[in-house]
């Protein structure tokens, strides 16, 4: 047997070698999934031996499950063996060298967002120093960080590096059969970042990464991992663009954050995935994990996040609020305009004693979208004197969207107090005749009363993200009015 | 300034103005009284480019220029003003972005600068203290939880900022007790000048003690019936409608 077992292994190592050669010339694994690729992503990135072990075990999870059916989404079986599960970013000579060769329409957009021009050049995908697709964004001032001893990296090279703390925490949130999207990213993930904070330290300057799918027809799996050791304390800043295509393209992450005793998280997303165009045509399929584990007492973990991108969007940043007085918060702007399909909001798991949550959730419908918040609140026998807030909002743009509400509640203590309200209203035609009558554009009245609804959540972001998120808004909607 | 001719306006195929003639010229104060339901409410909305309304017949010049073919926004950059009966809240937008942004668009239309936040927050404060309301009020959201009060004296507030050419109050004394209508009143008697035509919709002679009018027009189902000085008023006070042929409440409309 065991030597049948190395013959089989050496077989595909040949094998695999030889796909390498080739797979250098494209940079991009041609499409499909089976064990073979997922050896050779792993030994493309050099991968100690547990990382591989660990991915085929989520892999064969994966052949076992069933793709979740129960969000209020509809859209047509995705094939996983059109996807390719690799695509290294192309060498400069192959990208764009200016932005005049990049389309115009996309420039437009971030101009409008107001994002300085050498950052455009690099979300357009120009040759300069950063990169795209399955590998991590090049990460900026690593020396200040390394001096307050805090780790921020791809996740391959904490792999390589600091491999004894990702064996530890990896999955230890988000455990590699969890769910279908999550096994999925459990198996093929190709990079992501990894953030760990050493005991006491309070991050000299807010993290940020920004993703983008570039390749057609590639599936983007990052991961992303941090740590807060006990006392510290980070501010993790995530934003998200691609461009736009006709085909629907796959984006499934895994998000997994660990907070000990007394120790912070605030983790925001500003997410801006291509959504399809306004006949539906094409966009992001946004499938998400992203859950917090709260372990040490007196932890926190903050998810602010404005969603207006992706055609379809399934994701529940949750928090287990297991350390005593853990606390955990969830503010969220979704947006959804023209086709585009929203399944969003949050889980808290309460756990431990006098664990408290805040939910405020801000929907937008715009155009013929859907946009569905769901949410979970749990309380577990232990969690004496916990408690919930919950504050939902619908706003509807027309009438042809939809908004729903989608709130469960299991409470295994009596003690926990859970409170929850919701409001639907509409941008009322006495507001736009208001607004107009003082001179103002029936857009910017529409961005500008959308902004006042999610002003709640606004007020929680960092400040030149809150100036993007608004920006972002205002570009979403256009053409809402009419 | 403003010229109104034959003007009809009807609101789901149903006529409610049926052949306004109004001429006002630059510095007066015209009045406009009228029983209930009598179309006054309609002419201040129609003006304004309400689209609710539908204008079936007639012309509307402001300086020589057609109204009717300006969208809402349009009218109000050229220099109309709405102070309106009822003010709609918009929660979570606060009095002073929406100020601001209201400021800036008819600066931008005339090609001027804009103005940043510590300007527009000086020039906001100065104003409002005119109307008698607290500056920690423009923090708050528009029209958000304010007394119907508050509301009215926001109006006017807008108006004295925005500095219109045509500024036309809809029922601005409705629901104000007599200090409120004082401090209403001084804010419409600041807006009187020699380049502005101010049209004034109200239910009741007592505003006018207040705010002198150069002119007062009763209208009665969608017509003017009746157009006299200042004293006019006063004799609708005394006497009623009836004298004038009509019906004290008019439910026709």
């Amino acid at each position: 047997m065991a030597t049948t077992d190395t013959q089989v292994k050496e077989l595909i190592k040949r094998e695999y070698e030889h796909g390498f050669v080739t797979e250098i010339e494209s940079d991009t694994f041609e499409p499909g999934l089976n064990e073979d690729v997922i050896r050779r992503l792993s030994e493309l990135k050099q991968e100690p031996e547990f990382m591989l072990e660990w991915r085929l075990k989520a892999y064969r999870r994966w052949l076992e499950m069933d793709e979740p059916e129960w969000a209020h989404v509809d859209f047509p079986k995705v094939d996983y063996n059109s996807i390719s599960y690799y695509s290294a970013p192309k060498r400069p000579e192959d990208m764009p060298q200016s932005l005049d060769e990049v389309d115009p329409e996309l420039l437009r957009t971030y101009e409008k967002l107001g994002i300085p021009l050498h950052e455009r050049a690099k979300l357009a995908g120009v040759a300069v120093d950063a990169v795209f697709d399955s590998v991590s964004v090049a990460t900026t001032f690593k020396e200040p960080l390394e001096k307050a001893g805090v780790i921020f990296c791809p996740i391959s090279e904490a792999l390589q590096k600091h491999p004894e703390l990702v064996k530890k925490y990896l999955g230890s949130v988000v455990p590699a059969g969890d769910n279908y999207f999550a096994a999925l990213n459990s198996a093929v993930f190709s990079d992501g970042s990894f953030v760990y904070i050493p005991k006491g330290v309070r991050c000299p300057m807010e993290l940020s990464t920004y993703f983008r799918i570039n390749a057609a027809n590639t599936g983007q799996f990052e991961r992303t991992l941090i740590i807060a050791e006990e006392g510290s304390y980070v501010s993790y800043l995530e934003g998200c663009t691609a461009p736009m295509r006709d085909e629907n393209q796959l984006h499934a992450a895994v998000v997994e954050l660990v907070i000990l005793d007394d120790a912070q998280i605030k983790y925001s997303t500003v997410q801006n995935w291509y959504p399809g165009d306004e006949n539906g045509k094409g966009g992001i399929y946004n499938f998400v994990t992203k859950r917090a584990a709260c372990i040490g007492k007196n932890s926190k973990v903050s998810w602010t996040q404005v969603e207006t991108g992706s055609a379809i969007t399934w994701k529940y940043p949750s928090c287990v609020l297991r350390g005593e007085n853990s606390v955990g918060e969830f503010y969220s702007v979704a947006l959804t305009h023209n086709y585009q399909q929203a399944d969003t909001g949050t889980k808290m798991i309460h756990l431990g004693k006098n664990t408290k949550s805040t939910i405020i959730s801000k929907g937008i419908s715009a155009g013929r979208s859907s946009n569905a918040y769901r949410g979970l609140v749990k309380f577990g026998p232990g969690a004496e004197g916990a408690r919930n807030f919950t504050q939902c909002d619908s706003l509807l743009i027309g009438d042809r969207c939809g908004a729903h509400t989608f709130p469960y509640i299991e409470s295994k203590n009596k003690s926990a107090i859970v409170e929850h309200e919701a409001t639907t209203s509409k941008v009322s035609d006495e507001q736009m005749f208001l607004c107009r009558q003082r001179g103002i554009d029936p857009e910017q009245a529409v961005s500008m009363i959308v902004n006042g609804f999610c002003k709640e959540v606004f007020k929680e972001l960092p400040m030149e993200f809150a100036v993007e998120a608004s920006k972002l808004l205002e570009v979403s909607l256009e053409g809402s009015v009419g | 300034m403003l010229s109104i001719k034959n003007l009809h306006a009807s609101v789901n195929g149903e006529e409610i103005l049926k052949g306004i003639n109004l001429e006002i010229k630059a510095g007066e104060v015209h009045a406009i009284m009228g029983p209930n339901g009598s179309g006054k409410s309609t002419l201040s909305q129609v003006l304004a480019g309400n689209e609710t309304f539908e204008v079936t017949e007639g012309e509307v010049t402001l300086n020589g220029d057609n109204l009717l073919e300006l969208v809402t926004e349009e009218r109000a950059r050229e220099g109309v003003f709405l102070a309106f009966q009822y003010p709609v809240e918009i929660p979570g937008v606060s009095n002073l972005q929406f100020l601001r942004t209201a400021v800036n668009a008819m600066r931008k239309h005339r090609g001027e600068e804009e103005m940043n936040a510590a300007e527009f927050m000086k020039l906001a404060k100065d104003v409002s203290r005119q109307v008698d309301l607290d500056p920690a009020f423009l923090k708050r959201g528009v029209n958000e939880g304010f007394s119907g009060g508050e509301k009215k004296r926001n109006e006017i507030m807008q108006a004295l900022l925005l500095q219109p050419k045509l500024a036309i109050l809809d029922e601005t004394d409705s629901g104000l007790d007599i200090d409120a209508l004082q401090v209403v009143s001084n804010g419409v008697n600041a807006l009187r000048a020699d380049d502005r035509a101010i049209l004034m919709v109200t239910h009741y002679q007592r505003l006018l003690n207040h705010i002198v009018p150069d002119y007062v027009h009763v209208l009665a189902g969608g017509k003017i019936v009746k157009s006299g000085g200042r004293e006019l008023a006063l004799e609708l006070e005394e006497r009623g409608y009836g004298w004038l042929g009509i019906d004290a409440v008019d439910t026709s409309n």
